[in-house]
């Protein structure tokens, strides 16, 4: 089961360089939130200010509370055992290459040294089957690297992988930016399904991809998150004018 | 071509001029010219060592020991163990060594302790070798009491690991960030990340560093005159003089004997083949777990 986000007064630093200004917002569990904006508000930096990947980044930092369910994100966890409860797809596909399809997908459960091969076997197939990949490569498991595939194909391996350590939220940073329309569709058709089992955050560049997978959105501007709402406001009547100059195309 | 195909004379293309074809042939021969010069003194070498070598090569040289001046026959057999034997003895201490410096410098090393260990092993790299022979020397041999086939492989373990270093070094550095970021992000940690991803991932690029480093120092012989020193005899001990090949086809160049001159030439024959061996050797059972597709 998904569990909610909350995000408390997050404030997020790339050295001197401020790029979140305390953002504070709920996402609720097993819903979609979509995250839109103009390039370099700092909408990839706010998910992952979620999972602590920010940090992951020579002199990047973050201030403030973030609560994923029961868990403290900021506080008294380490950064490894919090990315193991939120999963993360990024931008580009980024299949392990030297693993075969079937070691890119337990990778997450293998490395943290979970051998139990029968029980393996049974999550790999289950998260292939979750992220709709199954089908076109049950043959060659085994046999194929994960970057043998093509960039759909390995998208959904990415997300396989990610939902193979049984994650309660999903993070996506524009899962869809380097795919074609039918993996497009796809990948959005998947989002729809997970959201019974997880909490999605989706970042994305693209308006209509968000009025299609979530149920709330998110406009960021500049580092600042200037409303937060049902997708269907924010779209028809949204309460500010910088989110309506945005959306009707007037900017960004 | 009498009629132009396109007849539109906006896409009309102009015939290619004399003075294009004549530059682009003579592109063409320049670059085929420079793979013949680079080909040409590895296989003057090779052929020349066959030349001369090949007809000294017999049973005999490959098993048994020398025997002493005006004695007919003998061989190297020793030299050739005792290679093999330093050489593990260098591998085994500077391979792991080489990597882990790589592995620093890569991935922990942009601050001013890694530009220093980068700059150290540029400046390492081009010591001469009978200066690391020195350093072998004062070490472990005057720490020993004696030369040593341990005395040998440190000192081609130092020349190793410059090297090394470096190559894996650029070999991790060319792996994409985002695999990195896609193991972080399944909450896996950072040490793992590296050993099970990041290296992973090189793994062929490391193999050509560390082969690389092995085939350099296989033939040298300045740093092992006073480390492993050579020897007459077998040896397995790792703190006892042993011979090695290329100190063999030095002692037997630089005698006045017809007979060690032509095993002279036999042993260099036998080094350089050994040496393709050993790299063929480990490509292929390298390659062999390398998958379709990936990189």
């Amino acid at each position: 089961m998904g569990v909610g986000i909350k995000v408390d007064q997050l404030n997020a630093w790339f050295g001197k360089t401020q790029a979140l200004y305390d953002i504070t917002m709920e996402a609720p569990a097993n819903h979609a939130t979509a995250i839109i904006g103009p390039s370099g508000c700092g909408k990839s930096t706010f998910v992952r200010c979620l999972n602590r990947m920010h940090e992951t980044v020579a002199e990047a930092r973050a201030t403030g509370r973030v609560r994923i369910g029961e868990l403290d994100v900021y506080n008294g966890t380490s950064a490894v055992q919090i990315r193991r409860r939120i999963g993360m797809v990024f931008q580009k596909p980024n299949p392990f290459p030297t693993m075969t399809i079937y070691d890119n997908v337990a990778a997450g459960l293998k490395l943290n040294g979970f051998h139990d091969h029968a029980r393996l076997d049974e999550i790999v197939e289950r998260s292939l089957k979750l992220s709709a990949l199954w089908d076109e490569v049950k043959d060659s498991l085994r046999k194929k690297s994960g970057a043998s595939l093509s960039g759909g194909q390995q998208q959904r391996l990415c997300i396989a992988r990610a939902l193979a350590v049984e994650p309660q939220v999903l993070l996506m940073d524009e899962p869809c930016s380097a795919l074609d329309p039918i993996s497009t569709g796809k990948i959005e058709e998947l989002i729809f399904q997970l959201k019974e089992k997880f909490t999605i955050v989706i970042v994305t560049h693209n308006m209509q991809q968000a009025s299609r997978v979530a149920e709330f959105t998110g406009f960021f501007l500049l580092g600042k998150l200037i409303e937060l709402d049902k997708t269907e406001k924010i779209f028809t009547t949204p309460s500010d004018k910088r989110t309506e100059d945005y959306i009707t195309g007037r900017f960004g | 071509m009498s009629e132009p195909l396109i007849t539109n004379p906006e896409f009309a293309v102009a015939p290619i001029s004399l003075w294009r074809r004549g530059v682009n042939s003579f592109a063409t021969l320049a670059a085929a010219a420079a793979v013949i010069a680079v080909l040409l003194p590895l296989g003057a070498v090779f052929g020349y060592l066959i030349y001369k070598g090949i007809g000294s090569i017999n049973w005999a040289f490959l098993t048994q020991t020398p025997k002493p001046v005006g004695e007919a026959g003998g061989g190297m057999a020793n030299a050739i163990a005792g290679s093999a034997f330093i050489l593990l003895i260098a591998s085994s201490i500077g391979v792991p060594i080489g990597i882990g410096a790589g592995i620093y410098l890569a991935e922990y090393g942009r601050n001013r302790l890694g530009n220093i260990v980068r700059f150290t092993a540029d400046v390492l790299n081009g010591v001469p070798s009978i200066v690391v022979g020195i350093v072998a020397y004062a070490i472990v041999v005057l720490a020993q009491g004696h030369f040593s086939a341990l005395a040998g492989g440190v000192a081609l373990a130092i020349m190793m690991i410059p090297t090394i270093a470096r190559t894996t070094e650029e070999m991790l550095l060319l792996v994409p960030n985002t695999v990195r970021e896609a193991a972080y992000g399944l909450g896996v940690s950072r040490w793992r990340t590296t050993l099970s991803i990041t290296l992973r991932t090189a793994t062929s690029g490391v193999i050509t560093g560390v082969m690389l480093a092995f085939a350099r120092v296989a033939g040298e012989t300045a740093p092992l005159l006073f480390t492993a020193f050579g020897n007459q005899y077998w040896n397995w001990k790792i703190n006892q003089p042993t011979a090695a090949l290329s100190l063999q086809i030095f002692t037997y160049a630089i005698s006045p004997f017809d007979e060690w001159h032509r095993q002279a030439w036999a042993g260099a024959l036998i080094l350089i083949v050994l040496i393709v061996l050993a790299v063929s050797a480990v490509r292929i059972v390298a390659g062999r777990g390398m998958l379709k597709g990936a990189n």
